[in-house]
């Protein structure tokens, strides 16, 4: 039973214990730290299940940290949505760990590999405090020179005849796992946590960890590409600080259920400032989630990270979508005094027209992995616009738009890299080039892929675009949403045939055929497990889809959530309230 | 007193944007740096301006200042501060790659086809 009671916090700790242990094991063998970085990552998926099926029913599972009351402590809550993102995370987290570990990392792609340089040494290890010293960074294997080293871990020891000296992504820098493991803490703890302030906590955690793995393996472009996400990020997060101190200042609380009865009973003139700091708030989870005009640092910083990376990357977006799902339904919902309704006049038409300029990119886009990240700016528009339409379909569709769409794009980043090796120093651009070892293989991979991402039948995209333009029927929106969502999609149809012509049949003999390396199956293999997941969205889309139905209806009545974290009984709730008030009134002198 | 500190916070945020915006990497540290301290300052006041009254309970007390305010700053702090540091070696790291401290690392040839 008591295992029960704490599994809400588990999905938190997990990924935190693994990381510090990892951090200890870092002069331990490599293989030893993939193992306990996959079974941290394979231990997350039956948690989420657990989650997931205990949440299904529609309960919310309260966790208060040190059993402080509610509005006082900070409260995790698990609900479906929370279930349906937890598992979505871990899911990808497999996939994408598997593929950093077998697959070989090149240098092709990121411009020339500069030598070791002093300054690439201090940079190295950046994020972890200890790193500042990192010894040598040669991409792998044993350095001959180097500084004295704190003891270098002899990373390609236990590996053995098979993996040999090629470097994988996991190898090509330190801390790879350390990193990915505390990512996954940021993430399931955003996805869990019931407090403002906690979430602000764990989006800084979940974008720490995910500098350090964007700049993972260094290079240049990398670099220039890290530095506009990090500041971008840095000034995001000085906003969403602006935005929590001005709800704390009119309302005294920063718990989410506890903050939608306060700004329900905000006082006319408190109004336009509760009202200014929710929209401020809107635009910090608007940059995370890369909507309108905030997305141009998106494309850039994923077309550039590591293939793994950017797989992993396909949540993050995801994390600002939720963020705006989970806050708006609590604190703008049907009955939510100043704030009703308060993103109605922006979400969609943003949603709308972040979807026209993302597929604007993804026609305009000159190699595969761009191509790639635009079309995460396509997908967060399809979502958004979903989240903004706001009836209970509409939210629903967006769910089951959710996971797939995230899978679709992971795979995708992990195809294009496969590909770019394939097609030796033309790496990933769309020229007409020498073909393709392995090219059946990749091809057919491709081709499901592209199906998934377009949104043809009889994919799951298909169904979440399906499932939306039916929503949207009763509308205002109507005419909007269904030209321009039928239109890019067209859009986009002709788009990823283009590329795939390009990559797979406007090719010729190769002049050095030696110089193309063949993908390994194990490298196809997270890719297949992806595409395997989205099949399963499809074959399985009644209970999926009636889930996320759940999920939404959910959603749309804040009330239980907001029972369940302050207790059921209202009058204690306002009788806390005026105690509340009197503090405050009592501080201010 | 309340003006006093709005204005420090307004002219913090201001000069923080505007160096946010500059086009080098060292200005925009400075930015950021100015931009967190603004906000630091801004959460502290948000549990209102009170003097030498104290935040725990205490039987001589006739008024209490807000504690939550001065634990979010806290946390706000040193969050900053580590994010600060790194981007201040973000930022040599990529003056040592790219040769120079611009933001988009201007004057690379070969960068341009990608």
């Amino acid at each position: 039973m008591s295992g029960f009671m704490h599994l809400p916090i588990l999905p938190v700790v997990l990924p935190l214990f693994a990381g510090i242990l990892l951090l200890a094991l870092r002069n331990r063998s490599l293989a030893l730290q993939r193992g306990v970085s996959m079974l941290a990552a394979l231990a997350l998926v039956p948690l989420a299940l657990a989650l997931l099926g205990t949440t299904a029913d529609g309960t919310h599972l309260v966790y208060k940290l040190g059993n402080w009351m509610a509005p006082y402590g900070i409260v995790l809550v698990a609900d479906r949505l929370a279930a349906w993102m937890l598992l979505t995370t871990a899911l990808l987290a497999v996939f994408a760990l598997l593929f950093a570990i077998k697959a070989p990392s090149p240098s092709i792609g990121l411009g020339a590999p500069l030598p070791p340089s002093p300054a690439d040494a201090r940079g190295r290890g950046e994020g972890i405090g200890e790193g500042a010293d990192a010894g040598p960074l040669c991409p792998s294997g044993p350095t001959p020179t180097a500084s004295p080293p704190p003891p270098q871990p002899s990373p390609q020891m236990g590996e053995g005849a098979d993996a040999g000296p090629t470097p994988t992504y996991d190898s090509n820098g330190r801390h790879f796992h350390v990193l990915f493991q505390l990512q996954l803490f940021g993430l399931n703890g955003a996805f869990l946590t019931g407090d403002l302030f906690n979430l602000f906590v764990f989006f800084e955690i979940l974008l720490l960890a995910s500098y350090g793995l964007l700049l993972h393996g260094g290079g240049r472009l990398r670099v220039k590409a890290g530095l506009h996400y990090v500041v971008i990020n840095l000034v995001g997060s000085t906003l969403f600080l602006f935005a929590v101190g001005t709800l704390y200042g009119v309302t005294g609380t920063l718990n989410m259920a506890d903050l939608a009865v306060k700004l329900a009973a905000t006082p006319a003139e408190h109004a336009a400032l509760v009202q200014s700091a929710a929209l401020l708030l809107f635009g910090v989870f608007a940059l995370k989630a890369a909507l309108l005009p905030l997305y141009l640092w998106l494309p850039a910083a994923y077309a550039h990270t590591s293939a793994p990376v950017a797989a992993l990357f396909a949540i993050m977006t995801k994390v600002g979508a939720y963020s705006i799902l989970r806050v708006y339904s609590l604190i703008a919902g049907d009955s939510a005094g100043p704030l009703t309704q308060l993103l109605d006049a922006w979400l969609a038409p943003l949603a709308l027209a972040t979807l026209v300029l993302g597929m604007l990119g993804v026609i305009a886009s000159t190699a595969l992995r761009q191509q790639a990240a635009y079309l995460v700016v396509v997908s967060i528009g399809s979502l958004l616009l979903a989240f903004g339409l706001g009836s209970t379909e509409a939210i629903a569709a967006g769910l089951y738009y959710l996971p797939h769409t995230t899978f679709a794009s992971a795979a995708l980043f992990l195809l294009a890299d496969s590909i770019s090796r394939a097609r030796g120093e033309l790496a990933d651009r769309f020229e007409s080039g020498p073909a393709m070892p392995g090219a059946r293989v990749m091809g057919g991979l491709f081709f499901v892929v592209a199906i998934a991402l377009a949104g043809l039948p009889p994919l799951s995209g298909f169904l979440g675009k399906f499932m939306l333009l039916r929503a949207a029927l009763d509308s205002p929106l109507l005419i909007w949403v269904w030209s321009i969502v039928l239109i890019t999609g067209l859009l986009g149809v002709i788009a990823l045939a283009r590329s795939g012509s390009m990559l797979f049949y406007r090719t010729h003999t190769a002049h050095d055929p030696a110089s193309l390396l063949r993908p390994a199956t194990s490298t196809l293999a997270p890719v297949a497990g992806l595409l395997l997941l989205v099949v399963g969205m499809t074959i399985w889309a009644g209970p999926v889809s009636d889930y996320a139905a759940d999920t939404a209806a959910q959603l749309r009545s804040p009330q239980h959530y907001i029972n369940a974290v302050l207790g059921a009984a209202p009058e204690t709730a306002a009788g806390r309230a005026s105690g509340d008030m009197s503090l405050i009134a009592g501080a201010t002198p | 007193m309340e003006a006093l500190i709005a204005v420090v916070i307004g002219v913090l945020t201001a000069g923080g944007v505007f160096l946010a915006l500059r086009g080098q990497t060292f200005p925009v540290v400075l930015g950021l740096t100015l931009l967190s301290y603004a906000v630091n300052l801004f959460l502290f006041i948000m549990g209102r301006l009170a003097i030498g009254v104290p935040p725990v309970i205490s039987a001589a007390a006739e008024a209490y200042t807000d504690p939550l305010p001065q634990a979010l700053v806290l946390t706000a702090i040193v969050i900053s501060f580590g994010m600060t540091a790194f981007v201040i070696v973000l930022a040599l790291k990529a003056r040592g790659e790219l040769g120079n401290d611009h933001v988009d690392g201007l004057q690379h040839e070969e960068d341009r086809n990608r």
